[in-house]
């Protein structure tokens, strides 16, 4: 392996600059006894303080963690469902069909996937809000789901499940005590990843969200319109913990359980 | 193998999904576009969309999609190549993607900070001797915070293709008297063009439909095809036209895509291309 010379050094160091310095001086700011992102004051925890203390805001953090956890729970349900279907499927032409219109949604704009559903709520009736939301969020999480679980199930031998039909398994059995157990680290991947879809949603959300209803993106737009507010930098000094974390954990969860699906994609 | 021929029910959940939001959304938009604001049918729409204000706007939306991607692909290329070639490279990659995890609008909120009159890229201005420049609300910070925020999902997928070349490859090239650029030009580039290819993909079509940052950034002054259908839906509630400029953006991804090809696997999908 050659070593990096001094050029390429520099150029990966500004890059990495380039792309943390935002959000640090993001979180610089949020310390901020001044009002601005300019000229640093005094060191505070006012704005921390803002955030806990404001009742609305927490109200749409939980909204948010809500939506994210019900529409995750949901779709990684229904997705691996859909993909143990998808790999039964015999009829080569079908599998393809369904395996296409399974790509539609992850490769479609936020806004027509936000702009169809709006016009789908407003024809069947249902109201805009909470359900509107959630629903739009199971809806575009469940293809990431499908496609997080397949390759796990491709990769497993059908003379497992032909060793458990000839032991006297019902087709139940196999479900939850073969298959299921096999694909788990796919199950993970993909919930993990309708959970951050879901949290990370603001496309979509903002045009099926009626009055009455926010997450914290919409919020945090809202917010952002109307100007500078260091509430929003405690607010994603927060946030960007919680993601850290997240990240980090579902990365280290994956080295030790060895798959490697979520990070690099396949190594080989 | 379980099943031959009975439909489990277990499968039921997934074809209604299939059904009532893959294929009706797209259907009740085609339908929309042909619909004025009465509700009747009509093709204005269509005649509306080729007008020169529309037709202009296309092509501007275009004309910044395409500078976005390939001001991406020229920072993104030497970035994945040096990273295939660090000690931890998985770690300095993930590292890459962690900004993309954060949520879009905050690093927007971000650069309203930023390129602000008083901001820290004003202050740095003024440090070289030149007045407070008006850079917020500029189609250059818009530009710039586009690239910003597609950067990762260009490295990644250049990096996974970059990383699956058979370093023999490049010592046989070397041996046989190539010089480094040769190496590069004749055998690197052509065996990672797929990655670069999903690289394009993956910021090409988000590009053509931001409009959260048109909106916080840009101002009024840049109009993606994505900012148009949002004020078409959200603002003059003419559904008609925003179904009409959807179709076509989604006629143009379709178009996309086929020029770029199939997608890799793991390419783009480990990041997230919203």
């Amino acid at each position: 392996m050659a070593k990096l010379s001094k050029p390429a050094k520099i150029y990966l160091a500004l890059v990495f600059f380039v792309l943390y310095a935002p959000i640090f001086y993001l979180i610089f700011y949020s310390f901020n006894s001044g009002g601005t992102m300019s000229g640093f004051e005094d060191f505070t925890w006012e704005h921390y303080a803002a955030v806990f203390n404001d009742t609305r805001l927490l109200i749409i953090v939980l909204n948010t963690v809500i939506v994210a956890l019900l529409s995750a729970l949901i779709s990684t349900a229904i997705g691996v469902l859909g993909a143990i279907g998808i790999i039964f499927l015999r009829n080569r032409k079908m599998r393809n069909a369904v395996l296409s219109l399974n790509t539609v949604l992850i490769v479609s704009p936020d806004v027509i996937i936000g702009a169809s559903f709006l016009i789908l709520f407003t024809m069947v009736g249902v109201k805009l809000g909470f359900a509107s939301v959630l629903v739009s969020h199971i809806a575009f999480s469940i293809p990431i789901v499908v496609i997080m679980v397949l390759p796990k199930l491709q990769e497993m031998s059908s003379s497992l499940i032909d060793a458990a039909t000839d032991l006297g398994a019902s087709q139940r059995d196999i479900l939850t005590r073969v298959i299921i157990p096999y694909i788990k680290p796919g199950i993970f991947a993909g919930f993990f990843l309708a959970l951050t879809y879901s949290l990370d949603d603001f496309a979509v959300t903002f045009f099926v969200t009626g009055n009455g209803f926010a997450t914290l993106s919409v919020e945090i737009y809202s917010m952002a319109r109307a100007g500078i507010t260091l509430t929003i930098n405690a607010l994603s000094a927060l946030i960007f913990v919680v993601t850290l974390g997240l990240v980090l954990g579902y990365y280290f969860f994956n080295q030790r359980s060895g798959a490697n699906a979520g990070t690099g994609g396949t190594r080989p | 193998m379980i099943n031959r021929s009975s439909r489990p029910w277990y499968l039921a959940p997934y074809y209604i999904w299939i059904v009532l939001f893959v294929i009706a959304p797209i259907a009740l938009v085609v339908y929309f576009s042909f619909l004025d604001l009465a509700g009747d049918f009509t093709l204005e729409n269509y005649a509306n969309f080729f007008s020169s204000t529309y037709f202009r706007m296309t092509l501007s939306s275009f004309w910044y999609a395409f500078l976005i991607t390939f001001i991406s692909v020229l920072i993104a290329y030497p970035t994945a190549y040096w990273l295939t070639k660090t000690k931890h490279k998985q770690l300095w990659l993930l590292l890459i993607i962690i900004p993309s995890w954060i949520n879009l609008l905050l690093k927007a909120y971000a650069f309203i900070g930023i390129f602000g009159l008083y901001g820290p890229a004003n202050q740095l201005i003024q440090f070289f001797g030149a007045g407070p420049l008006q850079i917020l609300f500029t189609d250059f910070s818009f530009v710039f915070v586009a690239v910003y925020i597609f950067i990762p999902f260009m490295v990644l997928p250049i990096f996974n293709s970059l990383d699956k070349i058979n370093p023999a490859l490049i010592d046989a090239s070397r041996d046989l008297g190539a010089s480094q650029w040769t190496t590069f030009r004749r055998v690197i580039f052509p065996l990672a063009i797929n990655g670069v290819k999903s690289g394009v993909q993956a910021v090409f079509i988000p590009a053509l439909s931001l409009f959260v940052i048109t909106r916080l950034i840009a101002g009024n002054k840049v109009i993606t095809l994505g900012t148009a259908i949002e004020q078409q839906f959200l603002v003059t509630q003419n559904w008609g036209m925003g179904s009409t400029i959807a179709v076509f953006l989604i006629l143009f991804m379709i178009i996309i895509m086929l020029l770029t090809g199939p997608k890799e696997k793991g390419g783009a999908l480990n990041g997230k291309t919203k």
